[in-house]
């Protein structure tokens, strides 16, 4: 029953405007009962609401303008929202049911003061205490809402009253403003436990789940009462679906929490999810296979959980389809055998009218497929490519991208896929997760190197963005001059000399000079090209053709071999950049010039992200200049020290070990700071005793058990006052560039004079007395720096092969994989190089590449072979290149030791 | 707006009401991850372009989007939706976004339609009220939620309680018009 035009309408300020534009033309404008509708006039209309004798339906009709304002994302100013607040107030007076409800959500809408809200406190809680249920259960929405703490202890009683409450709309109100009071108000809303128990018997379906909710959230944190909760409950009297659903999120909570504390893997309650799976409730099943896959179970306990998405796959609701296929394309990241058997489903899945659930088909599909698969599947694929959006198109990239290193046999097939798709249009985020598809698959299979460099190559040829064009000639420089036929290449190369931006330019020159420095044979020729660039319009490309033709012909000399030369021109860089950063800005110019070999190359660890909501995702950011500028700051510090400036370059700080427990009289922590010849222990003290001040503070260390190390000097702390802390220094000499370890045992000895606090003054005698710290360990970690190194493969093999030292070690029990590579690493103290330090989740066998460089300067890579051998048995191989032998031998002998 | 985590209780983010143009009908937000109009007029904007082309005519459609779960459904110039995490049942979003259509179809007798729904603005606003409290669901039952909205806009006279729930909409209609037009 549509309600009449514009000629019906008498209110002035929504006809008129529509009136207008009738005139003109009646087919353009859309009809809308809020045309033309101004904030100002509405206010005005407001002044309605303080009427002696209100009319209901004029109120009404202005309460809904004020709504339609704000949910448009109009706001009022404060005094507005007051005024209109009162006036609003006013309306409680009105019989009229409909009117009272728009008034309710007004109130809600303005969320008032709490000045303002003591208004219509009164008015609430007479409309929380109506025979009308319909009132009682608004008004205690509304109150609850918007009063604080002191509040609501007055109407505590009511609320309790209501949860119990016959009518379950007034019950559910009362449990859900529970749930919301809980947050802020936790200690009254938990006085309210034995009614809200009575709620979850409700014989209503969403007071069960209500109750249970808040129920659940008062006994979060007391795992007992959670688990006595959940075992009562699952034994039978939940009805309502939703209520289902969160006792099955309950159930699985329990079960992940005592399956951490008990060894023996029972699973008290894993029954009950089962025969979830056998609920009538869609929503039921589902909550129970999600929560059943997501659960480290066997196969057998994991076949019925994957037997029912299957069906869910064949159904004709998308949203049940999605469901599904969401929550196998989970399980096939971890598990991809187990979701085979759905292979022929998620085929037919591929040409869904949903494209997420098309997507999501695909990806699962490549995760599970077999060798003999791959070949069909692509071709399914590239039918499926062309209708998506380019943000699907990259997820699809980089499940081929992960297909492709499970088939390595198979690379011909997807690269030639992944080329098809450069040749396409499509956004830069796009092109670059395929560029990176290609370059992971050419630094790992082989056989792929030199048709992926073509398939690059021929992207480059017409390729729109700066960015890709460049990180494509860098790689066909370093990787270019190794292949079978270099000249190839170099036809690519020049074009782009000839015809891009300056950018590109310049990176195809320095990728031209890689030719010819590392191909004897091209050398002349390569000449020839870089001197036409000699006369290029932009200097910086006009500068890397001078430095490379001066360099690589020996007209400058550089050092004395020619991989000296190659070496300075293309050897890696392995100075942090952020590092280097921090460095220049504390440089300050003088006589000296800037060193870079006194740039910290230490990558400082990156404490790791917490995980963000939704939507929130954040990148890893640079260190921050914090940690780096310590780094400086230490060695700026340490230098300005006299008995410590002859030292040399400080190689290494460590983080600071505490030596005493938290909260004693004196807190002491040390940093370690290693020298070639020499390490310096830096003990920070506190004094946290207001009544005391010590004096003539030393350290004494006792390093017999350190043999190789020789105390050479110290510096006391003349004076340590409460709170404010101050350093203590005592410096050992020993061998050159040996990573020599030890224990020292620590005594901090001083002389303590009483101080009175409420004056100040100290007594002028002093006791002695000592406090013994913790014993302090030089390890092997502390004269490794964790430096990475961006592509290790070539890395590796750029290391002398005689260098490498093998063998196998085995490490026992351990708790899991993932820890015994954690604590492989912490032992070596190296950096984890692309992300290997992550062990997935069920892995039985991992690959852990760490790089570092060892005093000395000694570059070291490291590649660790975890396996597990029988239950829990973790036996680990350790191949280790350096650029001294022995310092490959040393490493073994920690780990060894370790 | 407080927040729960989701292992405790399923969340809806946001209840949204769109026209066939993206304009804004009606919109209910329950979280914080979008603290400015400006930011939820970007939300919406990109729902809507994505969803566009979609055919969410007779059942309900579902997609992952910015990390969010969106399930809707499009009813003549009306498009209906639901957002919630991207780790909620999206069979429970799904139930939430059926108890809304429908209790809107219900409430505007079947004339399910921009212009009618702006006409009866009040109740499409009570109905989602009725729908979630604070993200927490409250009541996904279209015939309740819809005889909850009804009943409150009934005029004192009848007594509600003597009314069939269909008889009840037709009052509540009525009388709206009238109070519109008057």
């Amino acid at each position: 029953m549509p309600r009449s035009l514009a000629g019906d309408l008498t209110d002035p300020e929504m006809a008129q405007p529509y009136m207008k534009k009738d005139d003109d033309d009646d087919e353009e404008i859309e009809y809308s009962p809020f045309f033309g509708i101004e904030k100002g006039a509405v206010l005005q209309e407001a002044r309605a609401f303080h009427d002696p004798q209100l009319d209901a339906r004029r109120c009404s009709q202005v309460i809904t303008k004020l709504l339609y304002l704000l949910n448009q994302g109009e706001t009022f100013t404060k005094v507005e929202a007051t005024e209109v607040f009162f006036a609003v107030t006013k309306l409680f007076q009105s019989k009229d049911a409909g009117l009272r409800r728009l008034v309710y959500l007004m109130i809600k809408e303005l969320s008032p003061s709490s000045d303002e809200v003591i208004i219509v406190t009164s008015s609430l809680m007479k409309d929380m205490n109506s025979k009308t249920d319909m009132y009682r259960a608004n008004a205690i929405r509304v109150l609850c809402r918007i009063i604080d703490g002191t509040l609501l202890t007055q109407i505590e009683r009511y609320l309790k009253q209501a949860i119990v409450d016959k009518n379950p709309v007034v019950a559910s109100a009362a449990l859900v403003s529970g749930i919301h009071l809980l947050q802020a108000n936790p200690e009254i809303v938990k006085r309210w436990s034995k009614e809200v128990q009575e709620a979850v018997q409700s014989r209503a379906a969403l007071v069960q789940f209500h109750g249970l909710c808040l129920l659940h959230q008062i006994r979060q944190n007391d795992r007992l009462a959670v688990s006595k909760m959940v075992s009562g409950l699952t034994k039978g009297s939940v009805r309502s679906p939703l209520a289902q659903c969160l006792l099955i999120r309950y159930t699985s909570q329990v079960i992940r929490e005592s399956s951490m504390n008990t060894q023996n893997g029972d699973r008290p309650f894993f029954d009950y999810l089962e025969s979830c799976l056998r609920h009538k409730s869609e929503m039921v099943i589902l909550e129970a296979a999600r929560k059943i896959a997501e659960m480290d179970v066997t196969s057998r306990e994991l076949a019925p959980a994957i037997t029912v998405l299957q069906l869910f796959l064949t159904s004709s609701k998308p949203v049940l389809r999605f469901a599904a296929v969401r929550t196998l394309n989970k399980v096939a990241m971890t598990r991809p055998l187990a979701v085979t058997n759905c292979n022929v489903d998620l085929e037919s899945l591929v040409s869904d009218q949903n494209r997420s659930i098309a997507t999501l088909a695909i990806t699962t599909l490549l995760k599970t497929g077999n060798e003999s698969s791959v070949d069909r599947l692509m071709k399914q694929i590239t039918n499926f490519m062309s209708d998506i959006a380019d943000e699907f198109k990259i997820v699809v990239v980089e499940a081929i991208r992960a297909l492709c290193l499970k088939f390595p046999l198979k690379y011909r097939s997807m690269m030639n896929f992944l080329s098809n798709s450069l040749r396409e249009e499509g956004s830069f985020e796009y092109k670059k997760a395929i560029v990176d598809s290609i370059v992971t698959l050419i630094s790992e299979i082989p056989d792929a190197k030199e048709t992926g460099l073509l398939y690059l190559c021929e992207f480059i040829e017409d390729c729109e963005f700066t960015y890709l064009s460049s990180q494509i000639l860098h790689l066909l420089g370093n990787e270019g001059p190794r292949t079978s036929d270099p000249s190839r290449y170099i036809r690519y190369i020049y074009n782009r000399v000839i015809l891009e931006n300056a950018n590109v330019r310049a990176s195809a020159v320095s990728t031209l000079a890689k030719f010819g420095a590392l191909v004897d044979t091209l050398k002349p020729r390569i000449f020839v090209l870089l001197r036409r660039c000699l006369f290029d319009t932009d200097d910086e490309v006009r500068d890397r053709a001078t430095l490379y033709l001066q360099t690589l012909d020996g007209e400058v000399a550089l050092g004395n071999t020619e991989k000296d030369v190659n070496e300075f021109l293309f050897g890696s860089f392995d100075v942090p950049l952020a590092n280097l950063e921090a460095s220049l800005r504390t440089y300050e110019p003088s006589e000296e010039p800037f060193d870079i070999s006194f740039v910290s190359r230490e990558v400082k660890p990156q404490p790791l992200q917490e995980k963000k909501g939704p939507g929130k995702k954040q990148l890893a950011g640079a260190p921050s200049p914090a940690t780096v500028s310590a780094v400086d700051a230490y060695q700026k510090m340490l230098s300005s020290i006299p008995e410590f400036s002859g030292f040399g370059r400080l190689f290494k700080s460590s983080e600071s070990v505490e030596l005493t427990e938290a909260e004693t009289e004196y807190s002491v922590n040390v940093v370690k700071h290693i020298y070639k010849g020499h390490i310096v222990l830096q003990y920070n003290c506190t004094n946290t005793i207001p009544e005391q001040l010590l004096e003539n503070v030393i350290v004494y260390v006792d390093a017999t058990d350190a043999e190789e190390f020789s105390e050479v000097c110290s510096k006391h702390l003349r004076s340590l006052p409460y709170d404010s802390p101050g350093q203590i220094f005592v410096a050992f000499e020993k061998p050159e560039n040996v990573p020599a370890t030890g224990k020292f045992s620590n005594v901090l000895k001083f002389i303590v004079k009483e101080v009175d606090t409420s004056t100040g003054e100290v007594d002028e005698d002093g006791v002695e007395d000592e406090y013994h710290i913790e014993d302090l360990e030089i390890v092997s970690a502390d004269y490794m720096l964790r430096v990475a190194v961006s592509n290790f493969r070539n890395a590796w093999e750029n290391m002398d092969p005689e260098s490498e030292r093998v063998d196998e070690y085995g490490l026992g029990v351990r708790e899991s994989l993932a820890e015994a590579v954690s604590a492989v690493i912490s032992i070596l103290g190296m950096q984890p190089c692309e992300g290997t330090e992550v062990v997935p989740k069920n892995a039985r066998s991992h690959t852990c590449l760490l790089s570092g460089v060892f005093i000395g300067d000694v570059k070291v890579l490291v590649r660790l072979s975890f396996g597990l051998s029988g239950p829990k048995e973790v036996a680990m191989k350790l191949a280790v290149r350096s650029d001294d032998p022995e310092v490959s031998d040393k490493i073994h002998e920690i780990v060894a030791s370790g | 707006m407080g927040e729960f985590s989701k292992e405790s209780c399923p969340s809806v983010k946001n209840i949204l009401l769109l026209d066939s143009e993206g304009k804004r009908v009606a919109v209910k937000y329950f979280s914080d991850d979008w603290s400015t109009n400006a930011s939820k007029l970007t939300f919406e904007k990109s729902v809507f372009t994505k969803t566009l082309k979609t055919n969410a005519r007779s059942e309900a459609e579902v997609t992952l989007f910015d990390g969010y779960i969106v399930v809707y459904k499009f009813i003549q110039d009306l498009h209906f939706f639901v957002v919630a995490g991207d780790d909620e049942n999206e069979l429970i979003i799904a139930n939430v976004l059926q108890g809304f259509s429908d209790s809107v179809g219900l409430l505007l007798r079947g004339d399910v339609e921009k212009r009618t729904a702006l006409e009866n603005l009040d109740m499409i606003l009570l109905c989602i009220d009725e729908i979630i409290d604070g993200g927490i669901i409250l009541e996904t039952d279209a015939n309740i939620i819809a005889g909850k909205v009804a009943s409150n806009a009934v005029d004192g006279s009848a007594p509600f309680s003597e009314q069939t729930i269909s008889q009840a909409l037709a009052t509540a209609r009525e009388h709206f018009a009238r109070s519109l037009l008057k």
